[in-house]
């Protein structure tokens, strides 16, 4: 399905934040997506599980959750963190600022496949050699 | 047992300065006036879970703790022998540390840059463009009787920001409209009720009221403090306003300059902009000049899509034109706690409030050539000296890639990704908690940070480090006979 991405900051990912980046809350917390409730039925997605989101610039899995912010059909929101910017478009527009919102993806449920911690993501995307 | 009162918020941009936190011996039992992120802080801060404590050197691919004296030395190499380094961060410590970064930015002829580049980077180069009405939040307080929040979530980002300086604060002038919110959650709860009740019973639904009004609620007619929100979705602090426009994403910008067409009196020969009805528009517009004292809030979510710069260029104009009918102001939602203060700071040492590039001997600035993003994504920078920040996570994956191939410098009191992949970690102390210092809030007025306890013996504040990374590269340039 063709969404717009929008990625920005909770509530729950600044007080997750505080009990450190390497922890379960800020994984539980911040590697999710919020999809429309109706998107979620034609998605086909329960919640807590694996949807990938993909974009000109990547892929990444994270977890879907209804969206308590809703309705917002075609709009799909992430919580600042890795997740997300592994995905977002570098492009600055001669501003020194990348658009982190309003990104053009695709979301599809994935439910057999992983969501990767933190640790595992560094490790894939940086791995030193 | 002891309390210490007036305390500034180590965290978001509103600085609150009236905690009230409790310590016992070395360590913070209780806080008071906090909200949940700062109390998050306040409470875990000292968690030796994610705590960095001793300084590291990566040797042979792993982490070694070494002394200090070696770890500086070596982030001295690192930094005298790059032919383009940058440095960045700079919003979650003091000024204090920042004009020492600055220096040492000069001293080794790097870029030194901070947050703002990626979060409020655009508003400031729109405001040199265009200029700036603005005043300090207190005057907002005291006599601001329409408040508009766009593109920002205060509730999730600035949790204490109503309830500090707008619509729930009580001024001089004008009161707090927490009893009316109070009361029209309720009747919103109750029709929620009710609505379920005959769905169970009569099997006929009640409608709910709409999420975006088609005409004013009956709020706009009285002399009250009112709040409007506009946001691409119904956010938390959307459900406390008395107004709630839902703009289509990237549309901001049609709909400021529809309301500036407004505001002047023209007509629009559309039925419909950013998704919104223009009759509603034409009532918001003579809101916007019925009112005596208004004030814009505006957050990243205009500067990080489509248009950035020329949002907050028709954000300002508005509020420009705004000032021929009424009086009205505008200020950016500054996220971290001294991202204000990095600017000031920047701009008062180079004259530049961010992306100042010094590898000519000069301070250079042009954001999109000097902004670390940019360089990053372009792979010329050949190290990096990273203060109490997290690049690693927030810059996108290029920038990030292009980062960690570098020699990495992190001074961070907690581990994040950032440390994880540097290559030498400096363990500093929590400015606000564990050093005192100036900040400054994102109307730029000034407030001290106070210290509440003693910082671990093997930590040290931002500022020593890097005096001391400074005076090692001086020692290092001498002894190879450059200066
Ligand atoms: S609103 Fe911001 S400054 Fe105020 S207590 Fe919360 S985090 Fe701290």
């Amino acid at each position: 399905m063709k969404v717009t991405l929008l990625t920005g900051r909770t509530i729950d990912q600044g007080t997750a934040k505080e009990h450190g980046k390497l922890s379960t809350a800020y994984f539980e917390n911040v590697a999710v997506c919020e999809i429309d409730p109706d998107d979620m039925k034609t998605l086909q997605v329960k919640e807590n599980s694996t949807v990938r989101v993909t974009t000109e610039h990547g892929k990444v899995n994270v977890r879907g959750r209804t969206s308590k912010r809703g309705p917002h059909p075609g709009i799909i929101y992430m919580p600042y963190g890795i997740w997300t910017n592994i995905i977002v478009d570098p492009q600055t527009h001669g501003t020194g600022m990348p658009s982190f919102k309003g990104i053009k993806a695709q979301i599809e449920s994935a439910p057999t496949e992983n969501v990767l911690t933190l640790q595992e993501l560094l490790e894939n995307l940086f791995g030193r050699d | 047992m002891s309390i210490v009162k007036n305390v500034a918020c180590p965290v978001c941009g509103t600085l609150c300065d009236d905690l009230e936190i409790t310590v016992d011996g070395n360590r913070v039992i209780g806080t008071k006036n906090t909200c949940a992120v700062s109390e998050a802080k306040l409470l875990n801060f000292s968690d030796p879970g994610h705590r960095n404590l001793k300084p590291l050197i990566r040797r042979d691919g792993e982490m070694v703790e070494v002394s200090w004296d070696e770890a500086i030395k070596r982030s001295a190499q690192i930094l005298a022998e790059a032919h383009y380094p940058i440095l960045y961060g700079w919003s979650c410590t003091n000024c204090e540390a920042i004009r020492m970064g600055i220096a040492l930015a000069e001293e080794i002829g790097g870029v030194i840059d901070n947050t703002s580049t990626v979060c409020h980077g655009p508003s400031i180069l729109s405001i040199q463009d265009v200029g700036i009405p603005t005043c300090t939040l207190g005057q907002i307080r005291h006599r601001a009787d329409l408040i508009v929040y766009w593109a920002s979530d205060p509730y999730s980002a600035h949790p204490r920001h109503v309830e500090r300086y707008t619509a729930f604060s009580d001024g001089r002038f004008q009161h707090s409209e927490w009893e009316s919110y109070v009361a029209r959650l309720r009747g919103v709860l109750g029709k929620k009720r009710l609505s379920r009740a005959s769905e169970l019973t009569l099997m006929k639904d009640i409608p709910l009221p709409a999420v975006t009004g088609e005409k004013l609620p009956p709020s706009f007619r009285t002399g009250k403090r009112k709040l409007i929100v506009v946001d691409v979705r119904k956010t938390r602090s959307a459900e406390h306003a008395d107004l709630f426009l839902q703009v289509e994403p990237n549309k901001d910008f049609e709909l400021l300059q529809a309301l500036r067409l407004l505001v002047k009196d023209e007509e629009l020969e559309v039925n419909e902009i950013a998704g919104l009805p223009v009759h509603l528009l034409e009532e918001v517009a003579d809101a916007l000049i019925g009112c005596s004292f208004g004030a814009f809030f505006f957050g990243v979510g205009l500067t990080m899509s489509s248009g950035k710069t020329r949002n907050i260029d028709a954000a300002i104009a508005l509020t420009q034109d705004l000032n021929y009918r009424t009086k009205f102001v505008i200020m950016p939602m500054r996220g971290h706690f001294n991202v204000a203060g990095a600017n000031v700071v920047s701009t008062w040492q180079t004259g530049y409030p961010f992306a100042v590039d010094f590898s000519e001997g000069y301070p250079r600035y042009n954001p999109g050539e000097t902004s670390v993003v940019d360089i990053l994504s372009r792979g010329e920078s050949d190290a990096g000296l990273i203060v109490a920040s997290d690049p690693v996570s927030n810059f996108p994956r290029e920038a990030a890639r292009n980062l960690i191939k570098q020699p990495l410098i992190a001074i961070d009191p907690v581990a994040s990704p950032t440390t994880v992949m540097a290559d030498v970690v400096l363990p500093s102390t929590f400015v606000g908690i564990e050093t005192e210092g100036t900040a400054y809030r994102m109307d730029r007025v000034p407030l001290p940070m106070k210290k509440l306890v003693e910082p671990p013996e093997t930590c040290l504040s931002d500022e020593e480090i890097l005096r001391r990374i400074l005076k090692e590269v001086r020692h290092l340039k001498e002894v190879r006979g450059e200066t």
